[in-house]
């Protein structure tokens, strides 16, 4: 053990210490092993590649594995891709995957899907592990209590060549989220409310780990909303400590322990919560009690605010970075300051990405659109995760609430979160979304993005305005969370 | 990796804060599977506008290109960089830049230098009141000089080292391979397999 084991630590740091393979000296990183290694189409031909030229092995082919989901369709899938350029990349990982020994869940198997939804279903995320993979919402699987984080092409060939990474050891930061969330309130709007009050930068070089009442009340399926949006707070990973929680979601997945070795993995994850006493290098404060429903008004994932607010003018931003790029986004998004976010019209609802398509996710969707209609014009698209969460909803018969409801029920990826595949939106359509980036054209050239939660895009694709729950009627349960939210005060992240 | 020491070219002055990755280069070219020709990608978005400073002359001849806080926020494809370097760029200064950004820049040989919002703004003055006066980048001494300014920037150290070196990673860590070897002897059995394949 190293000198630093003597004072109380943080959970980061007691999973960054039992990662070191070669501790750096004099500002050197460390050399830090990896757990797990998932990989996906989009960035690992380089990285193959990479490997190839240099005549060097994947050392750790059995902690590696692959899936197909950025240019995945979601319709028809078993027919060709018809685009050619997302054709040959998905070959491109068959190819690679099978000259290099590498498991892949192909389009058409059960386990395939977006690569943060398989990992944690398969069971192989886990409490106190360190998991890579060359794409930046890495940060989901923090949920678990393990230090995952986004990584580069570059680095992704360096995991292949070595399963290790040169690190420097990252700062930290408690978010601490203290309160009771009020009904039609969720984790995406906890992470929306943070990164609105720390900024798109605020979590740079740190990673985040939530903390307090409301993230232990939160299901797994809430704390990887949250734990996946911490890159859009510009930090490298985001964690929540392992509870019981999560040990009942991991129990009995196909790749979790099993018998002595469970027994001893919850022996060592009980060791990791932060101690008393631990000091974070940052700390920040949310009440639970006083959250709305969120949602973005521009472009960037910080510029969001309560969804009963208005459209904010770009006067109101002290910095002139700040005020310029409000600027730039309302033009964009073709809004005016002052209006009440709720007259907004949308064309689209997607409801899907790695940060809103686990079964949960879909529930919440379902269960507020059951036996209504979406709003005329309006187009619906849900999109599950994985293959297999397609399956279990389908079991459940959500996909005949969905479908009842007048949305389409797609096959499982990326998908409309960034385009790549068929699925993007034109020119000037605004789309109230579920993923987890506003950017411009990130959902198709033109497109206007609001990023909420799956209860908001539900409320949303039945008004066809920019809703939360709280403005169904006929709903007396969330009627009452609404008359409580009149009276409560601001959100505190909301500005 | 090529030996980096000083760049002199034509600075850019890009007068925006957060440009994401989606910014640097769109999503549907990263369906490529080569590493190299990414020049018409970069700024595709932004290059169809002919007023945008890369479809301007001398710019669209730069090297340095000086932007405005966190530069390369959002998603980590690395294809960001490959897009920079392959147009040309040498060099990206800005008061703050996105993590993984500036790590992938350094494994490509792309410095990433940080400087002062006051140096962005003196250098964005300088070179769009001239041009072509070239800008110097400086790595051995972390300084950029325009004319007569000259202001310091910053860069970890591990990474100056290694640009300066022309280092290559990978052949970096294999030095450490008995070390690595060790620690899987020392892994906990319950850690996850991804092989054999379990449903
Ligand atoms: S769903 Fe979106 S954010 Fe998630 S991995 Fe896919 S493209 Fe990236």
């Amino acid at each position: 053990m190293n000198a630093s084991a003597q004072r109380p630590r943080t959970l980061a740091e007691k999973v960054w210490d039992d990662h070191v393979v070669v501790r750096g000296e004099n500002g050197n990183p460390d050399l830090i092993y990896i757990d797990l290694h998932l990989v996906h189409e989009v960035t690992s031909p380089q990285a193959f590649d990479g490997l190839r030229q240099a005549g060097r092995p994947l050392r750790r082919v059995d902690l590696t594995i692959a899936t197909e989901d950025h240019n995945t369709p979601t319709l028809a899938i078993d027919r060709p891709i018809a685009d050619p350029t997302s054709r040959l990349q998905i070959e491109t990982l068959r190819q690679n995957a099978e000259e290099f020994g590498v498991r892949i869940h192909s389009l058409g198997d059960k386990e395939q899907g977006i690569v943060h939804v398989v990992g944690p279903q398969l069971g192989l995320t886990m409490p106190g592990i360190t998991v890579v993979c060359g794409d930046s919402h890495t940060s989901t699987h923090g949920a678990f209590g393990a230090m995952a984080f986004g990584i580069g092409t570059s680095e992704v060939e360096h995991v292949m060549a070595t399963q290790t990474l040169p690190l420097k050891p990252f700062k930290t930061m408690a978010i601490n989220v203290e309160g009771q969330l009020r009904p039609g309130v969720t984790a995406k709007d906890i992470i929306l409310a943070v990164i609105a009050k720390i900024g798109t930068g605020g979590g740079q070089g740190y990673v985040l780990e939530y903390r307090g009442s409301a993230i232990r009340a939160l299901s797994m399926e809430g704390r990887m909303t949250i734990c996946n949006m911490s890159i859009e707070a510009g930090a490298r990973a985001g964690m929540v400590a392992p509870d019981e929680t999560t040990f009942e979601y991991l129990k009995g997945r196909p790749h979790a322990p099993q018998g002595a070795d469970w027994d001893d993995a919850v022996a060592y994850w009980r060791t990791l919560p932060t101690e008393e006493g631990a000091e974070f290098d940052a700390e920040v404060f949310i009440d639970a009690n006083e959250l709305e429903p969120f949602v973005t008004w521009g472009t960037n994932p910080g510029q969001g605010v309560s969804l009963s607010d208005t459209v904010p003018s770009p006067e109101s931003f002290d910095d002139p970075n700040e005020r310029a790029a409000a600027e730039r986004a309302l033009e964009y998004m073709d809004l005016e300051a002052g209006t009440p976010l709720k007259d907004v019209a949308v064309d689209a609802v997607f409801m899907g990405s790695c940060t809103n398509s686990r079964i949960e996710d879909l529930r919440a969707f379902a269960s507020i659109i059951k036996g209504r209609k979406k709003a005329d014009g309006v187009r619906v698209m849900v999109v599950p995760g994985s293959a297999r969460v397609r399956l279990e909803a389908e079991a459940e018969g959500l996909d005949k609430i969905i479908t009842e409801f007048g949305a389409e029920w797609r096959f499982a990826g990326c998908s409309m979160c960034l385009g790549m595949n068929p699925d993007q939106l034109a020119p000037g359509e605004r789309c109230a979304s579920t993923s987890n980036r506003n950017f411009e054209g990130r959902q198709g050239k033109g497109g206007r993005t609001h990023l909420v939660s799956p209860l908001v895009a539900a409320a949303t694709a039945v008004r066809g305005t920019l809703s939360s729950p709280w403005d169904l009627e006929h709903d007396t349960e969330l009627a009452v969370a609404h008359t409580g939210a009149q009276t409560g005060a601001q959100a505190e992240g909301s500005n | 990796m090529e030996k980096f020491t000083t760049v002199t070219g034509i600075g850019v002055p890009l007068r925006r804060s957060n440009v994401d990755t989606d910014q640097i280069i769109p999503a549907v070219y990263l369906k490529r599977v080569t590493k190299t020709g990414f020049e018409d990608a970069l700024f595709a978005g932004w290059r169809q506008d002919p007023d945008f400073i890369l479809n301007r002359e001398p710019y669209s001849r730069g090297t340095v290109l000086i932007a405005g806080p966190d530069f390369g926020t959002g998603s980590s494809r690395e294809h960001a960089v490959w897009a920079l370097r392959d147009y040309g760029f040498k060099v990206v200064l800005s008061p703050r830049f996105a993590d993984i950004f500036r790590g992938n820049s350094g494994k490509q040989g792309l410095l990433t230098g940080v400087i002062s919002e006051e140096t962005a703004e003196t250098l964005w003055q300088l070179v769009e009141a001239e041009p072509t006066r070239e800008v110097t980048v400086d790595l051995e001494q972390k300084t950029v000089r325009c004319g007569d300014f000259q202001a310091g920037f910053e860069i970890d150290d591990y990474t100056r080292w290694r640009l300066l070196e022309g280092l290559d990673d990978i052949a970096l860590t294999l030095r450490d391979e008995a070390a690595i070897t060790a620690f899987e002897a020392r892994r906990e059995s319950w850690r996850p397999k991804t092989l054999p394949v379990k449903y």
